[in-house]
C-alpha cells in the first residue's frame, strides 16, 4: 500500500521514480592477525546488493546477525565508505558531481540507531540534540529550538516536561522518541531505522511502531526498516527485503513472502517462529547449526551449506535474482526454486 | 502493511521529577561543595595560594635580607616565627615567598602539556588509524623514560633555572596526558552519538567541539589535577638537586637542600620546607579525588 | 601467544633505538663543552686537538652517535672523562647498590600497599577504608626526598639509632648491614606503597561489585574464599602496575640517593650532570631507560599471558 501524497517540492521524479536505488554496493572489511598484523581474511559484509525503494512506502529487510543489514544502513548513509556500488538518491547520484553531494544526501536521509542511550550526547539536553543539526545548517538558536520543541510534541513527549532534560533521566522508549524526533530534525524523506525498536518492552515497541506509522502519514515519509523480528516486520513493511550473509536472497511484497516464501531460507525463518497453535508444534529445528561466518564465505550460493535441497549447479555458480512464480515483484535468488518454478510451469 | 488499530500516541506516565533539571557540570559543582574532605582541602589550598600571592602583605620580614649573626634561630624566636634558615633569613617570609615559584612550578607544566598533550590525543583519538598510531608511537619512545629521570635528563641538558625546569617538566607530562586523552576519546568516538551528529551533515571540528569535547574533559581534568600534585613534588626535587631554581631565591626545594645540612643544628626549622610541599601535594591529590568521585557515579535521577 | 611475545619484541625495538636517539640528542644539545671542564682555559689548541680526538668530540655528530651505538651494543660505553676509569664497570657497581635498595623497597612498598588496599576495598565506605586511603594518598602526596630526611631527623638526628648516612664502609658485618638499610629503604617504599595501595582498593572495589561476587555469596561462600576469587581477579593489572613501578624505583632513586649519600645509579648521574662526564650520563640514562623498556615488555607479557583478551 502507498501513500499517495501530494508531491514534495523536492521531489524530482514524480511517484513512479524510486526515491532511492542501490545498485552493486559493495563492503569488504580486511582482517588482521597472526604475525605481524598481516591481512589473513576478508569480512564479505555486504556482497553486490541492489534494490529500490519507492516513495511513501516502507521497506523492512530482515536477517539473522552479521548478515550485513546494519553495515547496509551505514553504507547508505556514507558513515562507512563502499568499496564499490553505485547509490541514486531520486534520480541523482550521491556524491558525483552530476548528482547531489554526501551532505546533501543527508539532510533528505537520516537513520535511527538501536541503542537508544547512546545515541544521544549526556552531556546535551534532549532539545539541544534535537536542534543540533539544524543549527549547524545554518538556523538560528531560537528558530532551532523552537522546531525541536514542536518535534518532541509530534514524537509524543510533551515539550514542557522533557525539553530541558537529560537523557539519563528518560526511559528507553523515551529515548527512543527523542531519537525518532532527532532524525527529523532536518525534514528527511527518507528515513532508516536500524532495529529502532528492537530494544524496547514490547508494549513500548507497539507504542513507538504506531508513532512510526502516524509520523509516515502525517509527513509522507519513506522508510526502511531494519529488524530481525519477523512479526514486527511483517506489521509495518510493504515490501521485504531477505539477506544472508551479505547478499538479497529474496524480495517481494509481504504478503508474497509469508505466504509463499521461494528461497530455503526464507522458510527456514518463517518455520522458525515460534507459535502459540499446538497443532502445529516444531519437533525439529527448521535451519541446523551456527550461521557460518561472513569471513571468505562459501562458493556459489552461500545458504548451500545448511540448504537440505543443495545441488551441484548451488556451488558452482551464484544463483542471481530472478522472478518467481512469474511474479515480477517477487524475486529469489536460488538454483532450485527457479527449477521449481518452471518444473511447475512446464507441468501446467 | 496490515491495518492495525492506531492506538494513541501519547506518552506513558513520566517518572514525577518536580525539582529543576541542572546541568552535568553544575551537577558534579553541587557534589564537590557537599564533600567535606574537598572543602577543607580547597580551603587550606586557598590559603596557601592566598599567602603566596600576598606574600608582601603577610611575611613578616625581607626575604633576601638576614644576618649571618642570627642564623638557624629555632621556631619561636621573637620576631621569627619559624625560625631563621642557614642565612639568617626569616623562614615565614621565605616560605611565603618561595610559594610563588613552587605553587608556579607545579601547575603550569601541567596546563602546557594540558594544552599539547591533551590536543595531541584529542586528535590521535578522533582521527584514528596511522595517524593514531605515529602519533602514539612517538609518545611510546618518551613514555620509555621514567618521569623523574627524564626530567632530570632534559634539566641537565638545558641548564640550571626556573624556566628549564618548567618545560622540562612540560615535556615529561605530554605523553601521559596524550595518552589518557587519545583513549577517552577513542573510546567515546566510537559511540552513536558521534556517528549520528556525522550523519546530520556536521564537520569533523563541530563534532569534537560539541560532541566529543565535553564528554572527554571530564576524565582528563582528574588526570591532570593529580598530575599538579606530582608536578610540586617533581620540581622541588629538581630543584632540591640543583637543577632547577637557584639560591639564594626562595623555594621550598631549593631551601630544602639549603637546609639539610641543618638538621644537626635545627632539625624542626629544616624540615619546615619540605611540609609545605607535602602539605600542597596532598591537597592536590585529595582535589582530584573528589572530582573523580564527583563525576564517577551516575548521575541521580 | 609466543607470536604475540614477539610481536611486541619487534616493537620495541623502534622504541629503543628512539630512546638512544634521544639521549644522544639530549646530551650533545646541551651548552657548554665538556672540554672546558677538563681543560684549564689557557690550554694549548694542539692539546684541545689531541683531547678532543681522544673523546672523539672532533667527529660529526651522527659520526659520534653511530661509533657510540656500535661500541654500546658490544658493551663498551667507553671511559669516564672524569676519573678514566671504563663506564660500565662503575655503571654496574653503582646500578647493583641501587638494585640493593630498589628490591627490598619494592617488597614493602608492594606488600604494604596490597595489604592497605585490600583492607580498604572490604571495607568500603568504613573507618578502616578511610584510614587505609589516607595512609596510601599520604604516600602518594609525600616528597620522598623530604621523607628521607624526616627519616634521617627522628631515626639518625634525634635518637641516634640508624646511621644517617652512606653505604655502609667495608668489613662490616650483615646484621650491621641492614642498619644501613633500614632509612634509604623506608623511605624509597613510601610512592609504591602509595600507588600500588590506592591502585589495589579501586580494582579490588571494582571487582567485589562484579556480578560473580554476588553469585558466589548467595552459593554461601564465606570471606576468605570470596577473597580468594577476588584476589585471582584484581591481581592480573595490579601485577602490572607493580611492574612499572619497579621501573619508577629503579630510575627515581636519584632522590632518595642524594639524601644518603647512596652510591647508587641516581647518585652516579647526578655526580655526571654536574661534571658534564658526558659518557656516563648517557650510558646511565640509556642503559636505565632499556631496563625499563625491556621491564615494559616483559609486563605486557605476562599480562597477556595471563588474560588472553589482552593479545591484540
Amino acid at each position: 500500500m502507498h501513500r499517495s501524497d501530494p508531491l514534495d517540492p523536492r521531489d524530482r521524479g514524480g511517484p513512479a521514480q524510486p526515491l532511492l536505488t542501490v545498485a552493486g554496493l559493495r563492503k569488504h572489511f580486511a582482517v588482521h592477525g597472526g604475525f605481524l598484523n598481516r591481512r589473513i581474511g576478508t569480512v564479505h559484509a555486504v556482497d553486490d546488493v541492489s534494490f529500490a525503494v519507492r516513495k511513501g512506502e516502507t521497506l523492512g529487510i530482515v536477517g539473522e546477525s552479521g548478515c550485513g543489514k546494519s553495515t547496509a544502513a551505514r553504507l547508505l548513509m556514507r558513515l562507512i565508505e563502499p568499496d564499490a556500488g553505485e547509490v541514486i538518491f531520486d534520480g541523482d547520484p550521491v556524491g558525483r558531481e552530476s548528482g547531489i553531494s554526501v551532505s546533501d544526501m543527508r539532510r533528505q536521509m537520516q537513520l535511527v540507531f538501536q541503542d537508544s542511550y547512546s545515541s544521544l550526547n549526556p552531556r546535551m539536553t534532549v532539545v539541544e540534540s534535537i536542534a543540533y543539526a539544524p543549527r549547524i545548517h545554518g538556523m538560528k538558536r531560537a528558530a532551532a529550538i523552537g522546531r525541536a520543541e514542536a518535534l518532541l510534541a509530534k514524537s509524543g513527549l510533551e515539550p514542557e516536561r522533557f525539553a530541558r532534560r537529560y537523557p539519563h533521566e528518560l526511559s528507553g522508549g523515551q529515548r527512543q522518541r527523542v531519537n525518532i524526533a532527532r532524525a527529523l530534525a532536518l525534514d528527511p524523506r527518507l528515513v532508516i531505522l536500524d532495529e529502532a525498536v528492537s530494544a524496547l518492552d514490547k508494549s513500548i515497541e507497539a507504542q513507538m511502531l504506531n508513532l512510526l506509522t502516524e509520523l509516515q502519514r502525517q509527513l509522507s515519509l519513506t522508510y526502511i526498516f531494519i529488524s530481525h523480528d519477523l512479526d514486527v516486520v511483517e506489521f509495518v513493511s510493504d515490501r521485504i527485503l531477505v539477506m544472508y550473509l551479505g547478499q538479497i536472497v529474496e524480495t517481494g511484497p509481504v504478503a508474497a513472502i509469508y505466504d509463499h516464501p521461494r528461497h530455503p531460507y526464507t522458510r527456514a525463518l518463517l518455520a522458525s517462529k515460534p507459535t502459540l497453535d499446538p497443532d502445529r508444534r516444531a519437533t525439529e529445528p527448521p535451519l541446523a547449526g551456527d550461521p557460518p561466518s561472513p569471513i571468505d564465505p562459501p562458493s556459489g550460493c552461500r545458504f548451500r551449506t545448511r540448504c537440505p535441497f543443495a545441488e551441484a549447479v548451488c556451488a558452482e555458480i551464484l544463483p542471481p535474482l530472478m522472478a518467481a512464480d512469474g511474479d515480477p515483484e517477487h524475486l529469489v535468488a536460488c538454483h532450485i526454486a527457479e527449477a521449481q518454478t518452471s518444473k511447475a510451469v512446464h507441468l501446467a | 502493511m496490515a491495518d492495525a488499530a492506531i492506538s494513541s500516541t501519547a506518552i506513558p506516565a513520566a517518572p514525577a521529577a518536580a525539582r529543576p533539571v541542572v546541568g552535568y557540570w553544575r551537577n558534579v559543582g553541587r557534589r564537590l561543595a557537599r564533600d567535606p574532605v574537598t572543602i577543607v582541602v580547597s580551603l587550606v589550598l586557598l590559603g596557601i595560594v592566598c599567602i603566596a600571592a600576598f606574600a608582601p602583605l603577610v611575611s613578616t620580614g625581607a626575604p633576601f635580607e638576614g644576618s649571618v649573626l642570627h642564623r638557624l634561630a629555632p621556631i619561636g624566636t621573637p620576631g621569627h616565627w619559624l625560625g631563621t634558615d642557614e642565612g639568617g633569613r626569616d623562614l615565614w617570609t621565605r616560605l611565603c615567598y618561595g610559594g610563588r615559584l613552587s605553587l608556579l612550578a607545579g601547575v603550569i607544566p601541567v596546563m602546557a602539556a594540558l594544552c599539547v598533550g591533551g590536543g595531541l590525543g584529542l586528535f590521535a583519538g578522533y582521527a584514528g588509524g596511522t595517524v593514531n598510531s605515529v602519533i602514539m608511537r612517538l609518545m611510546d619512545v618518551f613514555y620509555a623514560f621514567p618521569s623523574v629521570l627524564l626530567a632530570i635528563a632534559i634539566c641537565g641538558v638545558l641548564g640550571n633555572g626556573f624556566g628549564n625546569a618548567v618545560l622540562a617538566l612540560s615535556i615529561v607530562f605530554v605523553p601521559p596526558l596524550t595518552r589518557i586523552a587519545e583513549t577517552v576519546t577513542a573510546q567515546t568516538r566510537r559511540l552513536d552519538f558521534v556517528e549520528a551528529a556525522r550523519a546530520s551533515g556536521s564537520t569533523a571540528f563541530q563534532v569534537m567541539r560539541h560532541h566529543v569535547l565535553p564528554n572527554v574533559l571530564g576524565p582528563i581534568l582528574v588526570y591532570a589535577t593529580s598530575l599538579i600534585s606530582l608536578s610540586i613534588i617533581l620540581s622541588a626535587g629538581l630543584s632540591f638537586l640543583g637543577l632547577g631554581v637557584t639560591p639564594p631565591r626562595p623555594e621550598w626545594g631549593v631551601m630544602l637542600n639549603a637546609l639539610r645540612s641543618a638538621i644537626y643544628v635545627q632539625p624542626y626549622v629544616a624540615a619546615l620546607p619540605g611540609l609545605m610541599i607535602f602539605v600542597t601535594s596532598m591537597c592536590f591529590n585529595l582535589m582530584s579525588d573528589g572530582l573523580r568521585s564527583a563525576m564517577d557515579v551516575k548521575l541521580d535521577a | 601467544m609466543f607470536q604475540f611475545a614477539v610481536r611486541r619484541l619487534l616493537l620495541a625495538v623502534p622504541v629503543l633505538f628512539g630512546v638512544s636517539l634521544v639521549v644522544f640528542a639530549l646530551v650533545h644539545i646541551a651548552p657548554g663543552d665538556p672540554i672546558d671542564l677538563l681543560l684549564p682555559p689557557e690550554a694549548s689548541p694542539e692539546v684541545v686537538a689531541q683531547v678532543k680526538a681522544l673523546f672523539g668530540f672532533d667527529k660529526p655528530l651522527y659520526v659520534q652517535y653511530f661509533l657510540w651505538l656500535r661500541s654500546a651494543l658490544t658493551g663498551n660505553f667507553g671511559v669516564s672523562i672524569f676519573n678514566a676509569q671504563p663506564v660500565l664497570g662503575q655503571l654496574l657497581v653503582a646500578l647493583g647498590h641501587t638494585f640493593l635498595l630498589a628490591i627490598p623497597a619494592a617488597f614493602l612498598g608492594f606488600g604494604l600497599g596490597v595489604a592497605l588496599g585490600l583492607t580498604a576495598a572490604l571495607n568500603h565506605g568504613r573507618w578502616p577504608d578511610k584510614l587505609c586511603s589516607a595512609i596510601t594518598t599520604t604516600g602518594v602526596s609525600l616528597p620522598n626526598y623530604w621523607a628521607a630526611i624526616v627519616l634521617v631527623l627522628f631515626a639518625a638526628v634525634l635518637h641516634p639509632w640508624l646511621p644517617a648516612q652512606g653505604i655502609w664502609p667495608d668489613g662490616v658485618p650483615l646484621l650491621g648491614q641492614l642498619r644501613y638499610l633500614v632509612l634509604p629503604v623506608g623511605a624509597l617504599s613510601l610512592i609504591p606503597m602509595g600507588v600500588i595501595g590506592r591502585f589495589t582498593r579501586a580494582t579490588a572495589i571494582e571487582v567485589l561489585n562484579q556480578e560473580f561476587v554476588s553469585a558466589l555469596t548467595a552459593k554461601g561462600l564465606t570471606r576468605l574464599p570470596v577473597l580468594r576469587h577476588v584476589c585471582k581477579n584484581a591481581a592480573p593489572p595490579v601485577l602490572a602496575l607493580m611492574g612499572l613501578q619497579f621501573g619508577y624505583l629503579l630510575g627515581g632513586s636519584i632522590l632518595v640517593e642524594t639524601v644518603f649519600n647512596w652510591p647508587g645509579s641516581g647518585y652516579l648521574l647526578n655526580l655526571a650532570i654536574f661534571r658534564r662526564d658526558i659518557p656516563i650520563l648517557q650510558a646511565t640514562v640509556v642503559v636505565l631507560a632499556f631496563f625499563f623498556v625491556i621491564l615494559n615488555l616483559v609486563v605486557d607479557v605476562a599480562q597477556a599471558a595471563i588474560d588472553p583478551r589482552l593479545r591484540r
